[in-house]
């Protein structure tokens, strides 16, 4: 039961990061049907700018709102030099076109910075663990729940709140009718692009602490996880991209300390096996996205 | 209304030889109309006759290969759906298309999105007044709507832009006849409001009713033109063109 309970709350905080990244996924392919096997690059290009800032010996109290501020300014350039000229192409084009742009800043980094490690300092209090009765709790865990809750609060309030959020969602719904009502197609999809880096700039704050370091290839973990949990939460439902977060986060978390310690190294084998188990009885994913031609 | 309207005589809309094709087939050809402020202008035809086609078009949804769609006296030929609405043309879609996923309150406020927030308040609070059914459904998800109600929502969404010239694709599709009688009289209401609209309808006799004039649209060609009197006369127009 204390294990139970010591892995729910490590799940939680492994989750809270990919529910981040998946959010971020999800806004922009309800805008785009874009699945963007490039989100990961925003964590790679802020892993460089905390690598540079560390050098610098800049506190994490400067590093951290750069590293955010590094995402959404990536993430709007690469919506302009890549997807903006491909914006109404197949699904497939976009899918490609993320690989590419994938592809192009790993190779930048590897040909104009360096293929090796690139390590910075970490926060103290990133190892920090205190202990609520039994439970040996992190400090980073928590703080990354913490940060989590209050930033997707946030951002439920933006999309429901806000006439931007209206238009994002709608957008998302139908596109077309959203354009018909006046929605403007361009600030939508850079609003989407700038939410979308922003959440992964949170994320990625808390991804290169822990981290440490960072190289050219380092984006794909963190992308794979989101497009994974946007996946489980059923592509398009912005509920479900977060549901799916904490799901993969719980689920790696409860594998690897209760398979047998023969096979814990195939734990993320094992998640595939579930996603695809997910797939075969719910193909929509877990949440169920509506659609505007359901007349 | 708070909103004016042009002198009666003004035109709003000229449309000058619009084709419009899907692939190698023409939906839409060498069409022609006017509407002049004011005016409550039907279009009426057969399934398939491009009548779609033509508001899709006009309404930048689609884009013409030939012809020239004059708004204002502006050239708009071309122009996205979104900046067309700054100009005051909107469009009530086919099959409704309301964000089932969003309050009705939410729908209407995307339809003022353009709007100062003052003015989309204003709005609101108007809509509420004029359409009851959807009051007592304000904080409801659209897609929980009847029919009815969801038309209704559809083209209050449409008013939020307070627009020069209201566009509707086939209000009554679909709706139990008690519900298309009040589409009609949502219609001839707006109409006395004098508000300016291009209303496309199968429903030829009670949209000949409503309408100061029509277009007969017939494979994708405007082949009659004329108030609900002259048209009505053309039994041939009626048995062969329109089928009811």
């Amino acid at each position: 039961m204390i294990e139970l309970l010591q892995n729910l709350i490590d799940g939680l905080g492994r989750g809270s990061i990919y529910a981040l990244l998946a959010l971020g996924v999800a806004v922009v392919f309800g805008v785009m049907h874009l699945l963007n096997f490039a989100h990961g690059e925003l964590i790679t290009i802020s892993g460089y700018a905390a690598y540079a800032a560390g050098q610098q010996g800049w506190s994490w109290y400067i590093i951290a709102p750069l590293i955010v501020v590094c995402a959404v300014v990536a993430s709007l350039v690469i919506e302009r030099v890549a997807f903006s000229r491909v914006r109404g192409e197949s699904d497939f084009t976009l899918l490609l076109t993320s690989f590419g742009v994938h592809f192009v800043v790993s190779a930048a980094f590897l040909l104009y910075v360096s293929a090796s490690v690139k390590t910075y300092p970490r926060p103290g209090w990133v190892t920090n663990t205190y202990s609520v009765g039994p439970l040996n709790i992190e400090v980073f865990d928590t703080v990354v729940i913490v940060v989590t809750i209050v930033t997707l609060i946030a951002t439920t309030m933006l999309l429901q709140r806000t006439m931007f959020g209206l238009a994002l969602r709608a957008a998302s719904a139908d596109f077309d009718t959203a354009r018909l009502m006046g929605v403007k197609s361009d600030s939508v999809i850079r609003g989407a692009f700038a939410l979308s880096g922003l959440l992964a700039g949170i994320a990625g704050v808390f991804w290169l602490m822990r981290a440490g370091s960072t190289t050219p290839s380092a984006g794909i973990d963190p992308m794979l996880k989101g497009v994974l949990a946007a996946l489980i939460g059923g592509l398009g439902s912005l509920r479900g991209a977060v549901l799916g977060g904490f799901a993969l986060g719980l689920a790696e978390v409860l594998l690897r300390s209760r398979l047998p310690d023969s096979i814990a190294s195939l734990t993320e084998g094992v998640i595939f096996v579930l996603i695809a188990l997910l797939f075969i009885f719910r193909p929509q994913g877990l949440i169920t996205v509506a659609h505007a031609e359901r007349v | 209304m708070s909103w004016s309207t042009l002198e009666a005589d003004q035109t709003v809309l000229e449309v000058t030889g619009l084709t419009t094709r899907y692939g190698a087939i023409s939906a839409l050809r060498d069409a022609t109309l006017t509407v002049g402020s004011g005016e409550v202008v039907g279009l009426i035809g057969p399934n398939g006759a491009g009548k779609t086609t033509l508001l899709n078009s006009i309404a930048g949804l689609l884009k013409p290969s030939a012809g020239m769609i004059s708004f204002d006296g502006t050239d708009v030929t071309g122009h996205p759906p979104e900046k067309l609405l700054l100009s005051g043309l909107a469009l009530v879609p086919e099959h409704r298309r309301i964000f089932t996923d969003m309050t009705v309150e939410e729908n209407l406020k995307i339809g003022g999105i353009t709007q100062p927030g003052a003015n989309r308040a204003e709005d609101l609070d108007e809509m509420a007044e004029l359409f009851t059914v959807l009051r007592s459904k304000w904080d409801t998800a659209a897609g929980f709507l009847s029919g009815g109600e969801a038309q209704q929502l559809a083209i209050a969404r449409a008013l939020m832009s307070r627009p020069r010239l209201l566009m509707m694709d086939e209000p009554s599709l679909g709706l139990a006849p008690i519900l298309v009688d009040a589409v009609f009289e949502l219609i001839d209401s707006l109409r006395q409001q004098g508000r300016t609209l291009l209303v496309v309808e199968q429903n030829a006799t009670r949209m000949l009713e409503v309408a100061d004039r029509a277009y007969v649209l017939r494979s994708g060609e405007i082949v009659a033109e004329g108030t609900g009197s002259e048209l009505s006369e053309h039994d041939d127009l009626f048995g062969t063109f329109i089928g009811g």
